[in-house]
């Protein structure tokens, strides 16, 4: 069976290799917007930290053994642990400047983040192992799927959606909203802000980190893998905008996808489809199409 | 972004600019006899380049952070045409220029329609593009870049591939440009650009079309970003994919941090600064970039006037 003259299989799987950069986009774009919302900071470090998760996850294995389940919950804790530091340590004196300083500050982490790890493991990628339960295929019937894509793309939808509900539908999340709206009047009010920033960037750095996880069996681990989906994400975020967290999460799997079908049916654009997108987005709405511009 | 806006009777007087500016030519002419002179024009290709940058981000408070790809663009335009069609070197350095200041009108007429942080990132995306185009379409040579690329005879008759005569062209070419941009910054136009990187409101509500400005800002910074790229070319005698990289665009911003944003002598402080650096560093391979990160670590924390502009300070006088 054809589609547009292209093998039913081969379009499949290229589309789900589009739904699995998709689901890395959303989960990248919706850290950074977390993080800009309530910092006003665009985390040039993001990259690094999601190849930080990778990188930890890897070393945690073969150095001590832990298994992919207990990477996964430890290394966005080990890497947002270091995020805490770095704006405790760094971007919480620098909110009262210009937006600009913030986004020079985390480039300049994230070179020194890569250039140490290029350092220490070179330029090569290293294998991850997929985790056993996940080895093998499911067969469809029109294609073969392997288990790990699957679950990669399920749990990073479970994990967008959880993001989602907590921030529009919590407590906690309604307090979020208030302090990126207003945060004076919310520190006035009892709660604190200071705090909620720091564990916000975190939150945001843990997801980067996390995500960086579920790559390392599908990408090889290597110190450049954050530094070419960063710049990718942040045609994303211009794309969808940062106002809205469910905007970052659609616009990510849409523009995988996009990206996947552009891989079928002329290669050649695939790299700079993304881009083109965001132009075209540029010139017809400019806020991005789930942004309100201020 | 806020920066080391001259007072106005530091505006006024321009007396102790010119005797910097003089300071600068001499070491510039001098130097060659102490120092290689290939190294001496990369780093006024660099520093041309940072003056470029610093136009649209001291002066006009944009954040560009693709400027790479005007800088990479000029470099393949220029040494395309020299090597394949066969111009004279002026005519070279003019079309990379006219290039690069077509590329910026279209960049920027889209980059400028947002503004902040999301002017950095579209600039970052757009270059990104530009990349990735210049390791697909085979003109630019894809991974080997233009190679071999001849210095040629200026205006048919100063043989260039003599170092002495290339070294007296790019010195000229760059002063020429510094003088420009130096013109422009304390035109009408400039203080405009000054408004609006002030309080782009309250330019807008005095009548001035604000986007114009910045979008003539973008392409004279672009042309001349390419008027460095398109001279680096000729120097080294290649255009490869290096000059294009987003690392370069990061680059241009920390010579700019570490010399001072908004000083007339700070970026051409910082590119000397960090090129001599990456001379010194080369064979320790990715420290380079380790170095380069701590800098604008601590040049955002604790040095946001550069060097220049740290001085300017001191000396309460603009520079």
């Amino acid at each position: 069976m054809d589609i547009f003259g292209i093998p039913l299989q081969a379009f499949m799987g290229q589309l789900l290799i589009g739904l699995i950069n998709g689901s890395f986009y959303a989960l990248l774009s919706l850290g950074l917007a977390v993080i800009f919302g309530l910092l006003n900071i665009i985390n040039f470090t993001h990259g690094a930290q999601y190849m930080l998760g990778a990188f930890v996850a890897y070393l945690s294995l073969t150095h001590l053994g832990v298994n992919y389940w207990a990477a996964l919950v430890l290394c966005p804790l080990v890497v947002g642990a270091t995020g805490v530091v770095i704006e405790r340590l760094m971007l919480k004196h620098l909110y009262k400047l210009d937006h600009l300083y913030g986004l020079l500050l985390t480039f300049g982490l994230a070179l020194v983040i890569q250039g140490l790890f290029r350092n220490e493991f070179g330029s090569s990628g290293m294998p991850y192992p997929v985790p056993e339960v996940f080895q093998g295929v499911f067969n469809t019937g029109f294609m073969f799927l392997p288990k790990y894509r699957a679950w990669v793309i399920v749990a990073s939808l479970v994990i967008c959606l959880s993001t989602w509900y907590v921030i529009e539908r919590t407590k906690l999340g309604a307090y979020l909203r208030a302090a990126t709206e207003n945060p004076s009047l919310v520190q006035a009010f009892g709660i604190n802000v200071p705090r909620m920033i720091t564990l916000t960037y975190g939150f945001g750095v843990g997801l980067a980190a996390l995500a960086g996880v579920m790559a390392a069996p599908i990408y090889q681990v290597n110190p450049t893998m954050g530094a070419d989906i960063i710049i990718v994400v942040f045609a994303v975020v211009v794309i969808g905008g940062m106002g809205s967290i469910m905007g970052s999460i659609v616009t990510g799997f849409g523009l995988g996808l996009i990206e996947g079908l552009t891989k079928v049916f002329y290669p050649e654009a695939s790299a700079t489809v993304i881009f083109v997108i965001m132009t075209v987005v540029l010139l017809i709405k400019p806020a991005g199409l789930f942004g309100t511009q201020k | 972004m806020k920066s080391n806006a001259a007072s106005p009777t530091a505006a006024q007087s321009q007396a102790h600019v010119w005797v910097v500016f003089a300071l600068m030519v001499a070491v510039l002419a001098l130097a060659p006899i102490w120092v290689y002179p290939i190294f001496l024009m990369k780093v006024m290709c660099f520093a041309l380049f940072a003056c470029a940058f610093n136009l649209l981000l001291g002066f006009g408070g944009l954040l560009s952070f693709g400027h790479a790809m005007f800088l990479g663009s000029a470099g393949y335009a220029a040494a395309h045409a020299s090597k394949i069609w066969g111009w004279n070197p002026e005519w070279c350095v003019l079309f990379g220029t006219l290039c690069s200041a077509l590329l910026s009108l279209v960049v920027g007429a889209l980059a400028i329609r947002r503004q902040g942080i999301y002017f950095a990132m579209i600039t970052l995306a757009l270059s990104q593009m530009v990349f990735f185009f210049c390791l697909q379409i085979p003109f630019t040579g894809g991974e080997d870049g233009i190679q071999a690329v001849p210095r040629g005879k200026l205006m048919g008759w100063v043989d260039l591939d003599d170092n002495q005569n290339m070294y007296v062209f790019v010195l000229a070419i760059f002063l020429a440009c510094f003088l420009f941009i130096w013109r422009v910054v304390h035109s009408p136009f400039g203080q405009i650009l000054k408004a609006i990187r002030e309080h782009q409101d309250r330019a807008t509500s005095l009548g001035y079309d604000t986007d114009t400005f910045k979008l003539i800002a973008f392409v004279i910074s672009g042309a001349l970003a390419g008027t460095a790229g398109a001279t680096k070319s000729l120097v080294f005698q290649l255009a490869s994919l290096t000059d294009v990289h987003w690392t370069m665009s990061g680059e241009v911003v920390l010579m700019t941090l570490v010399g001072g944003m908004g000083t007339l002598f700070g970026p051409v402080v910082g590119a000397a600064v960090i090129v001599t650096m990456q001379n010194y560093l080369a064979h320790l391979g990715a420290w380079v970039t380790v170095a380069q990160g701590v800098i604008f670590v601590l040049c955002v924390l604790a040095f946001r006037r550069g060097l220049v502009g740290e001085i300017a300070h001191k000396l309460k006088k603009s520079l």
